[in-house]
């Protein structure tokens, strides 16, 4: 299981990678939430796939999920879900402003 | 157990959502505002003499003892950078209420600022690196907002790469926290120290210097690190000078900030590597940064490059190592969050004198605005290190812990990097000041920048300070470092078992 | 052609408040189950998505007159003084405390400081959620 995990998160990464690679803004930004997603995954994977009841009051199971992954993942995702918010509305504005989404376009000069 | 040590993070983040409910009433906002930072000074001052009479003080928030739950920790080092944050917030607040336009204002710029300072005191504070990653976003989103309001072409196209590069570095500085807690099994700063040690003695030595390297990167992008520096010069030439003084002053240090505390305190395995690794790191970022600033013909682009060359400096004295070294860095540190942001005040009343900041179209102001020039010229040559000023301690700590510890071409690098400093800074100097004046007589009139001064000039007065009373202040760092030097400190009053 | 909406504004009208009985319910089962402010507060958020997608935005906005951002900064308020009211008993920041009441009819129940905190998110989520997609969805320029 570990080993199909990490694949997703490589080829996470990579279409992540692609995506960031590409001119348009709107790519860049899926980029960024695929990242994110991966980097998610990993630190469910790397935190050790283990089967058990969720650490509850109440639950009486011989072994418990270690919560700690779930919590910070979460935070993690909250946290993704503002930054992409944001993103999104930046590269719409920057699009409607510069009426073009590419970036090669966008670069600017080093003095203006 | 003492809420003392909560009080530079929470009352900003409360002072925040009170503003956003007074969101039109700009008299009330400015005024609550310079209160809570002008307290946020006292407090944190206060805090930190606490610290040094009675040691380091940990908060176990809602009361989860440490290994398991939240802490907050005040050591003297993260103390004393939040009374310098505190005060150079102070400092750019005061210049935003005479600068900034009331419409950006009102696009809750106070909330914003005050949430920026929970980000910055709370990376100080916390004491668990998943927290570390919290306030780091809590500070960038604020950074985000800040550095686009307004929202003109420019700074549009500019944030974009700004914000993409920032959450690139976020999601790298998740993966790192996953591969060490996969590795440790925790994320407190105390306890990583010690399973850092057990783990690196049982062999593991090696994948704790790569999470160490990733989160250098991590840290190292946050603090404009050659060469993952390349975002720095154009995201912060955008905004208001208001705002990118805040946010040259903040910002990079805090990055900064998080090398030294990592490694000084939980990769200590194998610091034969990862300090030679830092120490190149920070002879590239000095003279990069400093030979791209020489190239410059913009008074705000030469400020933002040098905050690049500067962070080499603060790094360059965690790569020797040392207790003298790293006493320069802190000294280094604060020096340059008040000079540079005393700078770049200047700057922002230069450019509202000129209304450029194109160095080559202004001249002469020394004639027409005397104090302006002085103040700056106190100010330039304190960040090139002449004595008596603040500079020329800092960099003397340093370069004498670097002899201490036969580092000679580091050091060799610093020196010709001051020199260089000092060229830029005459440039500036020389284009902007002397020279026949540019203004008539009557724009002069309309001119008057009296009141702009106000909020650099105690800036100005604390770098000389901190250069008279050299010995004092150094004896402060000193401790500060000792108690860096010292995990077991750290580690014993954190875990108490 | 003039496009019928009936069919979803039928199941909206019925869909709306199921989603919303339910995100209450997530809403109190939090702190010992699954469920709390935040996952209650996207529930809620998204039935009030269900209204603003069907019905037209200008008449939602009348039915449901809130200013987001007002919203937000309440919710912030009553999670930090919950937290703080942890400093009057000289404890730490953020500490939790809770009791068992025996109530007629309803039997045992706990009342616990972490419920106004949980109020406070779930007041922040479904303003935030709400605020972030109207401001995108209400450019029409």
């Amino acid at each position: 299981m570990e080993i199909l995990m990490i694949l997703t998160v490589g080829v996470l990464v990579s279409v992540s990678t692609y995506l960031l690679l590409t001119k348009s803004l709107l790519r860049v930004v899926l980029g960024i939430v695929l990242l994110s997603h991966a980097a998610h995954l990993l630190f469910l994977t790397m935190a050790g796939l283990k089967e058990g009841a969720p650490p509850l009051l109440g639950e009486e199971a011989a072994s418990y999920a270690d919560p700690l992954p779930q919590a910070l993942i979460l935070t993690a995702i909250v946290i993704g879900f503002g930054v992409t918010a944001f993103l999104l509305v930046l590269s719409y504005r920057t699009y409607k402003e510069h009426k073009t989404d590419d970036l090669e376009k966008l670069r600017g000069s080093a003095d203006e | 157990m003492n809420n003392i040590v909560l009080l530079p993070v929470l009352i900003p983040f409360l002072v925040g959502v009170i503003l956003i409910l007074f969101r039109n009433q700009l008299p009330i906002q400015r005024f609550v505002s310079g209160v809570t930072t002008l307290g946020l000074v006292g407090i944190s001052a206060y805090i930190t003499y606490l610290i040094y009479q009675d040691g380091i003080i940990t908060l176990e928030l809602g009361n989860w003892p440490a290994p398991f739950g939240i802490v907050l920790v005040g050591d003297l080092f993260a103390s004393i950078m939040v009374v310098f944050a505190s005060i150079v917030a102070a400092a750019c607040l005061f210049f935003a209420f005479q600068t900034l336009h009331p419409d950006r204002e009102k696009y809750y710029f106070y909330p914003f600022f005050f949430f920026l300072l929970t980000g910055v005191n709370g990376s100080f504070l916390t004491g668990d690196i998943f927290n570390l990653f919290v306030f780091f976003e809590v500070m960038l989103i604020s950074s985000f907002v800040l550095i686009v309001m307004g929202g003109t072409k420019y700074q549009l196209r500019e944030s974009f790469k700004y914000v993409v590069i920032s959450t690139f570095g976020s999601m790298f500085f998740v993966i790192a926290v996953a591969l060490l807690y996969s590795v440790t099994g925790t994320l407190n700063y105390a306890h990583l120290a010690e399973r850092v040690a057990e783990a690196a003695q049982q062999g593991q030595s090696g994948i704790l210097t790569v999470i160490a390297i990733l989160f250098l990167i991590v840290f190292g992008l946050k603090g404009a690190l050659v060469p993952l520096h390349f975002w720095l010069p154009n995201a912060y030439f955008g905004p208001p000078t208001a705002i990118a003084a805040l946010l040259g002053g903040l910002l990079t240090k805090v990055g900064v900030y998080s090398i030294m505390r990592t490694h000084t305190l939980i990769f200590t395995h194998n610091q034969d590597f990862t300090l030679t690794i830092i120490l190149i790191l920070a002879g590239l970022t000095m003279f990069f940064g400093v030979i791209g600033a020489v190239s410059k013909f913009d008074f705000k682009r030469i400020l933002a490059i040098h905050i690049v060359s500067q962070v080499g400096y603060m790094i360059m004295g965690l790569g020797i190592g040392t207790t003298m070294a790293i006493a320069g860095s802190i000294y280094i540190i604060t020096h340059n969050m008040i000079v540079k942001t005393a700078l770049f005040l200047f700057c922002g009343a230069t450019e509202k004198v000129t209304g450029t900041t194109n160095l080559k179209k202004m001249s002469g102001l020394l004639k027409t605005h005397p104090y302006l020039g002085w103040l700056f010229f106190v100010a330039a040559i304190s960040l090139a290190g002449i004595p008596p000023l603040s500079g020329f301690f800092s960099k003397f700590a340093l370069v004498l812990g670097g002899l201490e510890a036969e580092r000679y071409f580091i050091v060799f690098v610093s020196l010709v990097v001051g020199l260089l400093t000092l060229f830029s800074m005459v440039k500036i100097f020389m284009y902007v000041f002397w020279g026949s004046p540019s203004l008539s007589p009557e724009e002069v009139k309309k001119t008057k920048v009296g009141k702009l001064l106000i909020p650099g000039i105690p800036l100005v007065i604390i770098s000389i300070l901190m250069g008279i009373l050299a010995e004092p202040v150094y004896l402060l760092f000193e401790a500060a470092a000792n108690q860096m030097l010292d995990p077991s400190i750290y580690i014993n009053s954190v875990i108490k078992e | 052609m003039k496009t019928n909406y009936l069919m979803l504004h039928t199941i909206t009208r019925v869909v709306s408040f199921i989603i919303l009985s339910f995100s209450i319910f997530l809403f109190f089962a939090g702190h010992n189950n699954p469920g709390g402010g935040f996952i209650g507060g996207l529930m809620t958020a998204s039935a009030l998505l269900l209204l603003y997608v069907s019905f037209d935005i200008k008449k939602i906005r009348k039915v449901i007159p809130f200013n987001y951002p007002v919203i937000i900064a309440v919710g912030l308020l009553i999670t930090i003084i919950t937290g703080l009211n942890s400093l009057l008993f000289g404890d730490p920041f953020l500490t939790q405390y809770f009791e068992y009441y025996n109530v007629p009819i309803l039997g045992e129940i706990e009342l616990t400081t972490a419920l106004p905190f949980d109020l406070g998110i779930y007041l922040v989520v479904v303003a935030i959620a709400l605020l972030i997609i109207l401001t995108i969805a209400e450019d029409d320029s």
